[in-house]
């Protein structure tokens, strides 16, 4: 039999994906646990951050700092298009808007009509060339028995970590100072807050473009080794960062990042030993059905935690939530 | 409309010009509205066609359930939006301006369904009521030098504020630990936290108990000795005779009357708003039901029980 499967598992603490995760989820973290807004787009914020980086990089041929700029102000026209007409609402219609507006953008760049400039259902391929080329590291293999890296493959995975540690210093920051009391009192009661005298649609806007710029860099972080496809940010995206926030803890900064590497070493796991136990005949189900049975564990996973441990790991039982 | 009579004024500061009664001007009001109303639909919720609020004095707004009296705060305090209607604390207009910024000029609320913002601590509830903090601007935030010198004068100003409201040694419990009673306070300490000039609170008194109804009412009339202004609507008739200085009655939208907290309660239009206008009126006999039938001014039926009547007044047998 081969074991490779857990070293490779434990290897996803290094991907770009888990690393992309652990940013968008930080943002969503920022959103429905900080802030109490209940964001069912987050795959939204994050396709459009990958589709602003790619075309301005790819089709339009910029620089890799305009095209992170780029990329920044789609997330901030996103969440401005998305939040003036549903912050003043209940919370529910913003989930509703949000989830609907991230298949909006999930089809629209698939249309056949603007492929020449989204790539339609390929996607975009190629949108590492400037990131590489900032690469001092020594072209050489790195890494230890199964896990080897080229350089730039390092080099995407350590920015790919330094930026979420900035980011996670960024919101633990703002989450102690008065900024942060006005999201978390707004997650409490929003009435209360406006009674403070604070304007709490303005706050609440701020929070939405905080954790849609990181969900948008985040896909940036995914696509620069792979490509940017449609398809990765449907709502599915969306209900994993629910799972990785609910499984770290939803009111905490290291939650989302912890559970984000549990997520997809577990998912990887699971992976791999049931592909052990098909192809050795040990279970009566297809390598077919094998696929489908993993995400079947991931719902059941999610609904034990949110029966049993609504804190997450890192979370504060008693700052459990889940009324917003 | 009956008048209170104005002999039976008791012996303090005249706070009205002229007789006590529904739209009375006041010596010195810091609010004055005018023509507010607000329907939901078909129904009218408030049409108040003018009040005026004495400044430094605890002003009780009364009426039965349904009067309209928590829509009228909401409509001042800008939680909703009139259809129609002016009004203006110290002068400022308030028409049309947004809740967030009416607290900034000075009117803060309290909620009858108390919110207190249960996961944060009770400290932290206490600062979010202050003003004037640049931290709690975006990137100030990110710098607690910026700050912290403000923060320590909120804490302190906050400390202070607990121990009169005797909750200083529940500062770092979650405010969701905190009895209903404890709430209230809480609530209403957190709103002297930016030093409002007016604080309206909606039913301060509902759901605690005795004991500490008494503590409430101290502290209310704390505010009025501090200088601030005290709207408060209430129910219980005998809290609003213990500190109210002027009582307005409120009963389907409208203002009823106005007056003293001693005399008020004699007035016919009060007694009407709580117990019905012929609550002393025999339904079952056809003299009691003329009564009311010429009230509604429904001359057809005044003529059906007045045949009525003749043919009952006729001797049997006939």
């Amino acid at each position: 039999m081969d074991f490779n499967f857990i070293p490779l598992a434990f290897g996803q603490l290094l991907e770009p994906q888990t690393i992309g995760y652990a940013l968008a989820a930080l943002g969503l973290t920022v959103h429905f646990g900080f802030t109490g807004l209940l964001n069912f787009g987050q795959a939204g914020f994050m396709a459009v951050g990958g589709y602003f980086f790619a075309i301005t990089t790819v089709k339009f041929g910029w620089p890799l700092w305009a095209a992170l700029l780029a990329c920044i102000v789609g997330a901030v026209i996103f969440a401005l298009i998305l939040g003036i007409p549903t912050l003043r609402l209940r919370a529910d219609y913003l989930s509703i808007v949000t989830i609907a507006a991230a298949e909006i953008i999930r089809y629209t760049v698939k249309t056949p009509d603007i492929s020449p400039l989204t790539g339609g259902s390929d996607g975009i391929n190629g949108s590492s060339d400037g990131f590489y080329a900032l690469d001092p590291l020594p072209d050489i293999s790195y890494g230890f028995g199964v896990l080897r890296y080229t350089n730039d493959g390092l080099w995407i995975r350590i920015v790919g970590w330094l930026v979420v540690i900035l980011a996670a210093l960024l919101v633990r920051q703002l989450m102690r100072s008065p900024w942060g009391r006005i999201v978390k009192g707004i997650r409490e009661d929003e009435d209360a807050v406006r009674s403070l005298g604070k304007n709490v649609t303005w706050y609440k806007m701020q929070s939405l473009i905080l954790g849609g710029i990181m969900g948008a860099i985040a896909t940036v972080i995914v696509i620069i080794p792979t490509s940017l496809q449609p398809d990765n940010y449907g709502t599915q995206t969306t209900f994993f960062l629910y799972t990785i926030i609910l499984l770290g803890g939803a009111t905490t900064v290291l939650g989302p990042i912890v559970g984000s590497i549990i997520f997809w070493v577990v998912l990887q796991l699971t992976d791999g030993i049931l592909t052990l136990l098909v192809t050795n005949h040990l279970l009566p189900i297809t390598s077919i059905q094998q696929g489908p049975i993993r995400f079947i564990l991931v719902g059941i996973a999610l609904m034990l935690l949110v029966i049993f441990r609504p804190q997450g790991i890192f979370g504060n039982k008693r700052e459990a939530h889940f009324s917003a | 409309m009956p008048k209170a009579e104005s002999a039976s004024t008791p012996a303090v500061e005249q706070l009205q010009k002229g007789e006590p009664g529904p739209g009375v001007p006041k010596v010195d009001p810091i609010l004055i509205a005018h023509g507010v109303k607000r329907t939901f639909g078909g129904m009218t919720a408030v049409d108040v066609e003018h009040v005026e609020i004495p400044r430094g004095k605890i002003t009780a707004l009364i009426g039965p359930n349904g009067a309209g009296k928590t829509t009228f705060f909401n409509l001042l305090t800008g939680f909703d939006k009139p259809d129609t209607g002016t009004w203006s604390l110290d002068g400022d207009s308030l028409a049309g301006v947004p809740a967030y910024k009416v607290s900034r000029r000075g009117m803060v609320r309290t909620f009858q369904l108390t919110k207190a913002l249960s996961l944060l601590s009770v400290m932290e509830n206490m600062r979010l009521g202050a003003t004037g903090q640049s931290g709690e601007r975006f990137f100030p935030a990110l710098f607690k030098g910026s700050w912290r010198k403000r923060e320590d004068e909120i804490t302190a100003q906050a400390l202070e504020l607990l121990a009169r409201f005797k909750l200083d040694t529940k500062k770092d419990d979650y405010a969701a630990s905190l009895s209903g009673g404890q709430r209230k306070l809480l609530e209403m300490a957190r709103a002297l936290m930016s030093k409002p000039r007016l604080v309206m609170l909606d039913e301060p008194m509902a759901g605690v108990n005795p004991a500490l109804t008494q503590s409430l009412l101290g502290h209310v009339l704390n505010l009025k000795n501090d200088g601030t202004t005290v709207l408060f609507v209430e129910h219980d008739m005998h809290m609003v005779q213990t500190i109210a200085d002027w009582v307005i009655v409120m009963a389907e939208g409208r203002i009823v009357a106005e007056g003293y907290p001693a005399t008020v309660m004699q007035d016919q239009a009060v007694i009407d708003a709580y117990l019905g206008a012929h609550h002393d009126t025999d339904l079952g006999s056809l003299t009691g039901q003329l009564e009311v039938a010429k009230d509604l001014d429904d001359s057809f039926l005044v003529d059906e029980i007045k045949s009525e009547i003749a043919e009952e007044e006729k001797p049997d047998g006939e």
